[in-house]
């Protein structure tokens, strides 16, 4: 490295290469493990694979260009459809109520008088130190109604067991292992952003006689703003993709199709169907949902977020 | 050079309950309460698992779900005796993984967030916005298409092919820049140079200590990031030995199936994996630097 700054001048101008260098180890990952797998995909996403014959002989399959039609049947699948309706009532249901938790915990930590709030502080993080699949695996085994303590205790209360893992209740334990996983740690977010909140902005208003409430709902939430359009952006790309709980889940359940969401729709496509062309073009998809849903939330706020050191 | 002023204080939140407002002496009970049943809630799964994971095979499906029984030293055995001990290879794999991707991910990002914060170079802001724009592009996402690719080039069933996917961190560019920023002062790095410092030496010797607690939290976000990654390690990897121990332990839940007393193993298994990861946090929390993540370190 010392090379690359040689002669150049005290003014450091001629440090020209260094940046370069310095951003290269990033830039070439960028290119090798996003850029290229997702130039690969689309590439993949346009070809078909062409049987002749009987499709015994050695080159009886042929890679063709097939244009959009691996798109066109993929948007045509009812399949498809069906798991994106679910994943967009997941993400209508997840959002609010985990970050609406969030926000709330985060508010009643920094209230003043409250007791025991390291200790809750510390335990509404610990799911943040839990994969999500081992969250899903131990919410997974309190569904189960063999081992569930909800329906040991139910049937010691002389009550019928609950079944979570039910059709018509999967959806929300999926829900409720979400909000288990990601609770603690916009809580965390909100908080740390709370505290940077100078104190004398409170004293004022307290002196004007406002409540505890009206102090959280008029000047904390507001100035929170730029925190929970942060906290529900990186939330809300979570949701697009989200394939382990319900995977996970399924293992322990007839409920959830291997279609449930269409990320398991495409992992579907690609290794038990062994249909890489179908499954490319369905991360395409997903990618480009997930890039317009994102980019266009960013772009709302994108004066707060990343604006002020660019220009 | 940039919105943000010097002095901007890089606070340190080890303990966030300091009396840093008067606080009223009155207990707020209904506050406390809610956060209490918050942290019950956040709570039982784990006691559960703590619980079941001292209870043998069939005693798990009889006895009342959160009294303890005796059986965690078999249980453990049971584990440890499980295909060779594999469960320990799958608890090594993940801490190479996550461990090795997390220390590799934090220096690229605190090389590149130095950079891009402290150098003025044509294509500056287009570099940032093109790298900054793959945190919208999820590693999940991407995980089919990099299986596709490496497939393509013979490097999946390999240790690389989970290694190496997972350094670039876009976010965590986006943070060592914003800490750069903070915590190095363009006077002290010019200082550096009037003595004759390589660029290279500045950067090592100079900057990198100054962000270490920046790095400190990418390593941590990245940790968590990898190690909450399954479907890259589960679409990669084909040969069990390799396995992190996510993937084993979903193969285990899969048999548990068809034999139940795999059940016993995949709970103690269960329990030993986030062990690590409490502890690391326990201890590692005050060493996070969360506010870079709302913004609030641009005061």
């Amino acid at each position: 490295m010392a090379s690359a700054v040689t002669g150049r001048s005290r003014r450091g101008a001629a440090s020209r290469g260094v940046p370069y260098l310095f951003l290269a180890p990033a830039i070439v990952l960028f290119v090798l493990f996003l850029l290229l797998p997702v130039g690969y995909a689309v590439h993949l996403s346009l070809r078909k694979v062409k049987v002749s014959g009987l499709g015994l002989g050695r080159n009886s399959r042929t890679e063709i260009f097939a244009g959009l039609e691996n798109y066109r049947t993929a948007l045509a699948d009812p399949e498809l459809w069906g798991s994106a309706g679910r994943v967009l009532a997941y993400g209508l249901t997840l959002l609010p109520i985990m970050l609406g938790l969030a926000l709330l915990f985060a508010l009643l930590l920094d209230r003043p008088g409250v007791r025991l709030a390291r200790f809750s502080r510390l335990a509404i993080f610990l799911p943040y130190a839990v994969p999500g699949l081992i969250a899903s695996m131990l919410w997974g085994f309190l569904y189960l109604p063999a081992v569930s303590p909800f329906t040991d205790l139910a049937g010691r209360l002389g009550l019928p067991g609950p079944d979570p893992l039910d059709g018509g209740s999967v959806f929300f334990a999926i829900v409720n292992i979400a909000v288990w996983g990601g609770v603690g740690f916009n809580m965390i977010v909100l908080f740390t952003s709370l505290r940077a909140i100078p104190a004398e902005i409170y004293e004022s208003a307290r002196l004007d006689g406002c409540t505890e409430l009206q102090l959280a709902l008029r000047i904390k939430i507001p100035l929170l703003l730029p925190s929970l359009i942060m906290t529900t952006v990186f939330s809300l790309i979570a949701t697009l993709q989200v394939f382990t709980e319900p995977l996970t889940v399924r293992s322990l359940t007839n409920s959830i199709s291997s279609t449930w969401t269409p990320l398991m729709k495409i992992y579907r496509d690609a290794f038990a169907q062994n249909d890489i062309y179908s499954a490319a073009a369905g991360s395409v998809l997903i990618a480009g949902v997930t890039l317009v849903v994102s980019f266009g939330f960013l772009r709302l706020v994108q004066r707060q977020a990343f604006g002020s050191e660019d220009r | 050079m940039t919105a943000l002023a010097p002095s901007v204080p890089v606070h340190d939140d080890a303990d966030p309950r300091a009396p840093r407002r008067r606080a009223p002496r009155r207990a707020a009970w209904l506050p406390t309460v809610v956060l209490l049943i918050g942290a019950i809630y956040c709570l039982l799964p784990v006691a559960w698992v703590l619980a079941a994971s001292t209870k043998g095979g069939s005693s798990l499906f009889t006895s009342f779900t959160f009294a303890p029984g005796g059986d965690l030293p078999a249980n453990l055995g049971d584990l440890s005796a499980y295909s060779g001990g594999i469960y320990w290879k799958w608890m090594l794999n993940t801490l190479l993984y996550a461990g090795v991707g997390g220390l590799l991910s934090a220096l690229v990002s605190g090389l590149s967030g130095y950079t891009l914060a402290k150098y003025r170079f044509a294509g500056r802001s287009v570099i940032f916005n093109v790298l900054l724009a793959g945190v919208l592009v999820p590693g999940v996402t991407l995980a089919i298409p990099q299986y596709l690719l490496l497939a393509e080039v013979g490097l999946t069933d390999t240790y690389w092919a989970v290694l190496l996917p997972n350094i670039l961190s876009p976010y965590g560019i986006y943070l060592a820049r914003i800490y750069a920023a903070a915590a190095v002062p363009d006077t002290v790095l010019e200082a550096a140079r009037t003595d004759g410092a390589s660029e290279g030496r500045i950067f090592g010797r100079v900057a990198l200590p100054m962000m270490l607690p920046g790095l400190v939290t990418v390593f941590l976000f990245q940790f968590v990031a990898i190690w909450n990654n399954f479907l890259l390690p589960f679409v990669m990897l084909s040969d069990d030995d390799k396995f992190p121990v996510t993937v084993g332990l979903f193969t285990l839940l899969n048999q548990g199936q068809t034999v139940p007393a795999l059940y016993s193993v995949v709970i103690v298994g269960v329990l030993i994996s986030i062990l690590p990861l409490i502890a690391l946090f326990l201890t590692l929390q005050r060493y996070w630097r969360l506010d870079l993540v709302s913004g609030s370190v641009k005061g």
